[in-house]
């Protein structure tokens, strides 16, 4: 590990090794310390203690929920006769989220080794990566560190010499963003339709197969390294109390260097968009920030000052989610890029809920109507009305999410779906 | 040859695949989680998934063939009629709208004269708009095939189109 021990000091951690030329390969990835500390896990550390530290770390999941992930471990039953299992959440489909791919095509060993450093804290025996469909260079990446990772007795039986072993094997999904959801991912790992399950039960205790199942991202469980070796205290120290850590941001839009830029938590929205991604392409102050993925709901410029972190993003009337900040300035037509939206959540819902499978429908053929110069005021009304009447009716998120842009164009810019009515308005 | 006219017993996995395939079934604890797999070796052998391709893979790995149909037909990645050569996946998602997508969708449809969904007469070339690539930051994303390219220019595309009229590589 090459990262400072002093938590002031630390900037980045997953990316930490993002730069350096072929770190895809075990001997550069292990000359920049990859795998060093694992020995020490296998042979000195309970799975108690692993979990602890965890839970000291103040680690939430990076996929979008923002759960604590020792806490999630924690859940987990022991001697249940059944073996468990942890997959790897790498469907990244999130419009606007583009991270975990960088992990996995530049420093696959880290995601490795977090996974068995994670999969020994569970007593997991096989686990398993779940990479959209459409990451074939990352799946191949992943696949040549893992066979490396194998010829190196760091996968498979009695990893390092301990009593530990783990088998990891590499699932393609095959484009369909649900997926992303961890039950409908347990689901289409299972060769099924991805279609999300009723909770509880909750993976933990019913998941892949019936079993204990633990499902966490890409980016949470790469961190999970830095923590072990240098101590859960040591990652609390970093960023904000409740906010621990760093986060990869996938910065898109009206920027001059959109990218993934990993920062200290409590790090704020100017600072990242003007010092890291080289401000706005028109203007000083965005018009539209979605901070955490397409799902949640926008800011204006007026949030521009905010802190990165959990609570401040939902103080500001948002989420987090998985750090995917599209930034819109003054050039953006918001009523396109709505539609837009409401045409991606309509192609991607799996169709097994109503209020999701037919509200997806109408938010979309409604807001075209009103694009289209075609649209009354009785439509505004019904894309408020079905946008509402989705949201917290259906087994999983996805309706929330197709209702977000909506509800957040018709409640900071009605002048703009004003403007686009025709002569019936 | 009308690949209708391909009967389901011409429509085969070699022994090497099966053998692959009696392999990749061991990883899981049930046979149908290798399903996706095995639909994406018969896709890249056949082309496409035929009705007798997935009849086939119903038998290989002992399901009915209606646990198959779900699958292909629920999955956009999965392809039940041939496409272009090269397929033009074009993201017009949020990140890739906000950076020309629409323009060069517009574009390379009216350089190939075919419509979004369509393939070119000549069998080479597929357009089709997908959801978000995720890679945002190379907005607009190009998929061609198996690659993605990044801060695609409506020139970059005619130059591709270019090079395999060509008889070279996308």
């Amino acid at each position: 590990m090459t990262i400072s021990s002093d938590p002031k000091q630390v900037k980045q951690i997953c990316f930490d090794n993002i730069n350096v030329p072929d770190m895809n390969t075990l001997a550069v990835a292990q000359k920049h310390g990859a795998y060093t500390f694992l020995s020490t896990v296998l042979k000195e550390f309970s799975p108690s203690k692993i979990i602890d530290e965890m839970k000291t770390s103040g680690l939430r999941g990076r996929g979008g929920a923002g759960f604590p992930t020792g806490l999630k471990w924690s859940f987990v039953p022991r001697n249940t006769g059944k073996p468990t299992y942890l997959l790897c959440n790498a469907d990244e489909g999130e419009p606007g989220t583009f991270k975990d791919r960088d992990i996995m095509r530049f420093d696959p060993h880290l995601l490795i080794e977090g996974m068995i450093m994670a999969g020994f804290a569970l007593d997991v025996k096989d686990a398993y990566i779940y990479v959209r469909g459409e990451f074939v260079h990352e799946v191949n990446v992943m696949n040549a560190a893992i066979k490396e990772a194998y010829a190196a007795n760091l996968l498979g039986e009695n990893i390092l010499g301990s009593d530990y072993s783990m088998n990891l094997t590499v699932h393609r999904g095959a484009g369909a963003y649900v997926c992303g959801e961890e039950t409908a991912l347990i689901e289409s790992l299972e060769g099924k339709p991805g279609r999300p399950r009723f909770k509880p039960p909750f993976p933990a205790i019913e998941g892949f197969y019936g079993c204990p199942t633990v499902v966490n991202n890409v980016e949470t469980l790469a961190t999970v390294p830095a923590i072990l070796e240098l101590g859960g205290a040591w990652h609390a120290a970093i960023g904000i109390p409740n906010n621990a850590g760093c986060k990869i941001f996938s910065v898109s839009g009206h920027v001059n260097k959109p990218g993934n830029y990993e920062v200290p938590m409590g790090t704020s929205l100017k600072t990242l968009i003007e010092d890291y991604c080289g401000g706005l392409q028109h203007g000083t102050v965005p018009k539209v920030i979605i901070p955490g993925g397409s799902s949640t709901p926008w800011l204006l410029g007026e949030h521009y000052d905010t802190p990165l972190t959990y609570d401040d993003l939902m103080k500001a009337g948002s989420f987090l989610g998985s750090g995917a900040i599209i930034v819109m300035d003054e050039t953006a037509d918001l009523v396109a890029f709505t539609r837009r939206l409401t045409h991606f959540y309509a192609h991607e819902s799996c169709g097994q809920c109503t209020p999701c499978r037919e509200g997806t429908g109408w938010l979309e053929r409604v807001i075209t109507r009103v694009e289209n110069g075609q649209g009354t005021q009785e439509d505004v009304i019904v894309l408020g009305d079905a946008a509402t009447h989705m949201a917290g009716r259906t087994i999983c998120a996805l309706a929330e999410g197709a209702a977000a842009p909506v509800l957040s164009l018709l409640k900071h810019f009605p002048e703009d779906v004003q403007a686009c009515l025709g002569e019936n308005a | 040859m009308s690949t209708d006219a391909v009967s389901s017993q011409e429509v085969r996995f070699s022994d090497e695949r099966l053998s692959e395939i009696a392999e990749l079934v061991k990883r899981y604890p049930g046979a149908q989680s290798a399903l996706m797999p095995v639909l994406y070796m018969a896709q890249e052998d056949f082309g496409y998934i035929s009705m007798d391709a997935q009849k086939m893979i119903a038998e290989v790995l002992g399901l009915r063939l209606m646990k198959v149909r779900e699958v292909v037909t629920f999955y956009t990645m999965f392809k039940e009629q041939p496409t272009g050569k090269y397929l033009l996946e074009v993201c017009t998602n949020a990140g890739c709208m906000l950076n020309g997508a629409d323009e060069l969708v517009a574009h390379m449809c009216e350089t190939l004269g075919i419509k979004q969904g369509e393939t070119t007469a000549d069998g080479l070339f597929t357009i089709a708009e997908v959801e978000c690539a995720g890679a945002c930051a190379g907005a607009p994303v190009v998929q061609v095939n198996n690659t993605y390219h990044e801060k695609v220019t409506a020139a970059d595309m005619d130059a591709l189109i270019t090079r395999v009229r060509d008889g070279g590589a996308a």
